[in-house]
């Protein structure tokens, strides 16, 4: 859909960033150095290998691209860059600040050389200010950016998700930000400079965390299985066990919440399980904000036995059937499984020279009009090579040999 | 208002709670004019969901809702009226894009479907996001972004081997819309003008969220293994935590890759020996000896300050990071104050609080935080007679027909 040719320099997750201008129909150039990403070999591997072409993050985010090397240090190098930066109209770069203008090629230089160009950097803490060459990860990102201190059981350390995160947040505000840029150029012609940074994305996934400090004076913490901002006065459990896994299941105050409390307390009388206290709330005028740990207490252990008599599929399936707001716990298998995903089409199947069978993949968040676009597989690294340099540029085949040895390409 | 990237764009704004609103406001922080229809006869949740000013709720108070709502014009409609149409009409002839999260089918009750806007304007943009997508045997299951977190995988994956899944913080897969659904509302505009066609953009949030843990839905396809839960534990560095410090609740995070770094961490805790002995000295043995590990760490840091604990490992070049409250964010983090990334505006009720800026500048068209989110109906006269062009004497029979309420 997008008719832009993109030269994608990120690294490590950021690279996602290019796959979501690959999925809304970009032409992304992932340039690379020669010999690879190393930032890239994230585990998990495909079949625990340890080639880093096999690293299961790099075949997710840079499917709907194309692959070419090149060394950006070298003089040859940063000429052919120039002339591939004419031909595109943006640049992601997630170099620490500065290094692309030390190697000549920051946003001042290239923009003469095309001034049409966006150009983005996208860096754990952005381009200026007091940590802006703080060094980072996944898990110090989700610190600073306040998610951690939020997430866990109170009792223990601050906690990640496991699966890493905060580039992810950063790479999807940068490509909405290259979006916003790319609109501005179409109606004045006009390129700029977009300074992302991933520790702000992060922030942003808080909601109304910093909110509570500054007008209630509350520092909202994490409370593990309960809910935490919605009420002081009690736990609200959340994360509830069940017979072979868990359920997520919150009492809800709104009018919608209130139907779905009675319809699971109507669900357990029919099977025996009555509670005169349970049975003789009126959810309408229940009040989730007011009510004590004791009402909590005594509503939730009728409900936490019934949830342990039942398996998170009777749960799930007896909670759609009567319209309660519950949902399972997933892992992948059964995420793999869930019918609603295969309905729309979500999984595709990609084809991969390096995995030597065809995986399905998650697809395209992207669906317009009722199509989504096809997952292409992530490249080999180089693989464009001859593409990109001798039928587009114009280099001759023994040239290319030539910056090959010399280590340019 | 020069120097804004999306002047001009109109949106007329239908979304509720965290996902819609802030993929809205992001373009409202860049000049795009939007007009965010609610109503007072079903009040939008965050509106009734704390933190209100000093506590005490009332349907202006909530900066949950103030934040997710800046630079936009409020404009409040009883939906359900028989004259909410003549409103909605002039509406859809204003907009350029129609933005809305709500279970599929309830725009359609209302006459807003997609293929009802394009019977009004063939090159409408329409913006769907909901929680399992627009079509699908489960597409209208009731349910709330807290919830999603749970069948997205995010609860699974989140706590301690040893205990219950915790998730992370709140509706978190709400989060994975905005920036996805900005890209992809830009992308229709961009082809808009392009081509001049219109498009149903339907974004399913259960699907985006995937997309965040794409290598452990390729984990489980390929090598069928079921990643689960591990603490703070990664797979590719050691140590890797975060540690208790001095005062209460105060932690910092440290993240170790290599031997070199290694190496200078066992030098900022002065102990220089532990970069070589046994057991500690590679990769695979520091993996072996991981707890050991955590627990000399933990002895290191505990006796000082989170703060400067991160800064005496950043001068040495190692990742760390204090685990920052929300009044850290707001009153210590230098960096976000550098930035400016919180900025404060007055709103009716609320007074002088903080709203956030988007996670990027542009260097030609930095966004600009302007105006307060809006009080249910504050802008009801200015959007009728200024934008919606409807004169005195109509404005006056539609207040006294409560239809703007």
């Amino acid at each position: 859909m997008l008719p832009y040719r993109v030269l994608d320099l990120c690294d490590g997750e950021v690279t996602f960033c290019g796959k979501i201008l690959g999925d809304l129909g970009c032409d992304v150039i992932k340039v690379e150095k020669p010999g690879g990403d190393p930032s890239l070999n994230l585990r998990p591997f495909d079949h625990d290998s340890s080639d880093p072409q096999k690293s299961l993050a790099r075949l997710a985010y840079n499917t709907n691209k194309r692959s070419i090397t090149l060394n950006l240090e070298s003089a040859d190098g940063k000429e052919i860059f120039k002339r591939l930066v004419q031909k595109a109209d943006v640049v992601l770069e997630s170099f620490p600040p500065g290094h692309m203008a030390g190697l000549g090629l920051g946003y001042e230089e290239l923009s003469k050389v095309h001034p049409r160009l966006v150009m983005t950097s996208i860096t754990p803490f952005g381009q200026s200010g007091p940590y802006r060459d703080f060094k980072a990860s996944d898990l110090t990102l989700w610190c600073l950016g306040g998610m951690a201190y939020v997430s866990g059981d109170p009792d223990r350390a601050p906690v990640q998700v496991s699966s890493p995160q905060s580039y992810l947040h950063g790479a999807a505000a940068a490509a909405a930000a290259t979006l916003i840029a790319s609109y501005y150029r179409e109606l004045t012609g006009d390129g700029q400079w977009i300074d992302v940074s991933i520790q702000e994305a992060v922030v942003h996934t808080l909601m109304n965390v910093v909110q509570f400090w500054d007008v209630s004076g509350i520092v909202l913490k994490r409370s593990g299985v309960f809910r935490t901002g919605l009420s002081t006065a009690a736990n609200q459990r959340l994360i509830w066990r069940c017979k072979d896994g868990y359920v997520n299941f919150p009492i809800y105050a709104t009018a919608g919440g209130a139907q779905s409390n009675a319809k699971l307390v109507r669900w357990m009388e029919s099977e025996g399980i009555r509670d005169e206290y349970l049975s003789g709330i009126q959810w309408e005028e229940f009040d989730l904000s007011t009510a004590s740990q004791e009402q909590f207490d005594r509503v939730e252990g009728p409900i936490g036995r019934f949830f342990k008599s039942h398996t998170m599929d009777e749960l799930y399936q007896g909670a759609m059937e009567r319209g309660i707001m519950l949902y399972p716990v997933y892992g992948a298998k059964e995420i793999r499984e869930d019918p609603q995903l295969m309905a729309r089409g979500f999984w595709t199947s990609v084809g991969h020279p390096e995995l030597g069978e065809v995986t399905p993949f998650p697809g395209s968040p992207f669906v317009f009009s009722g199509e989504r676009r096809n997952t292409h597989r992530a490249p080999l690294l180089g693989e464009y090579n001859e593409d990109i340099y001798c039928a587009e540029l114009g280099i001759s085949e023994e040239e290319l040999v030539t910056l090959k040895k010399a280590g340019v390409i | 208002m020069a120097g804004n990237a999306l002047e001009g764009v109109k949106i007329a704004d239908f979304t509720w709670s965290v996902a819609g609103p802030l993929t809205v406001k992001f373009l409202a922080d860049h000049g795009a004019e939007v007009i965010h229809v609610e109503s007072s006869t079903r009040p939008e949740l965050l509106r009734v969901l704390p933190p209100y000013r000093d506590r005490k709720p009332g349907l202006n108070r909530s900066a949950y809702n103030a934040c997710l709502n800046n630079n936009k014009y409020g404009l409040s409609l009883d939906m359900n009226h028989p004259r909410a149409k003549e409103v909605l009409q002039r509406l859809i002839d204003w907009a350029d894009v129609v933005t809305e999260n709500f279970s599929p089918g309830v725009m359609a009750k209302w006459s807003l479907s997609y293929e009802d806007l394009v019977k009004i304007k063939p090159d409408m943009i329409m913006f769907s996001t909901s929680q399992m997508g627009q079509t699908g045997p489960r597409a209208k299951i009731a349910a709330y972004g807290t919830q999603l977190v749970s069948l997205a995988g995010f609860t699974y994956l989140t706590g301690w081997p040893d205990r219950d899944p915790t998730g992370p913080y709140g509706p978190y897969t709400d989060t994975t819309i905005p920036h996805v659904g900005v890209a992809a509302i830009m992308t229709a505009l961009i082809r808009r003008r392009r081509t001049g066609k219109g498009t149903h953009i339907d974004i399913s949030q259960f699907e985006t969220a995937l997309n965040f843990i794409s290598p452990i839905l390729l984990d489980y396809a390929i090598n069928h293994r079921v990643a689960t839960r591990k603490g703070n534990r990664c797979s590719d560095s050691v140590p890797h935590g975060a540690y208790r410090c001095r005062g209460e609740d105060r932690w910092c995070a440290i993240a170790i890759f290599s031997d070199e770094e290694w190496g200078r961490l066992c030098r900022v805790m002065g102990r220089p020996e532990l970069q070589t002995v046994p057991g500690f000295a590679s990769f695979e043995q520091r993996r072996k000896n991981e707890d050991e590990i955590d627990r000399l760490i933990s002895e290191w840091m505990a006796e000082r300050p989170a703060e400067e604990v991160m800064c005496r490992l950043q001068e040495a070049g190692i990742a760390a990071g204090v685990a920052q409250t929300g009044r850290d964010l707001l009153e210590k983090d230098p960096q976000l104050a550098h930035r400016g990334f919180f900025q404060e505006l007055e709103h009716k009720e609320i007074g002088r609080h903080y709203y956030e800026a988007p996670p990027f500048r542009l260097s030609k068209t930095p966004c600009e935080l302007t105006t307060p989110g809006p009080c249910m109906g504050e802008h009801n006269e200015y959007v009728c007679k200024k934008i919606l062009g409807f004169s005195d004497k109509e404005y006056s029979s539609l207040m006294a027909d409560n239809v703007l309420r």
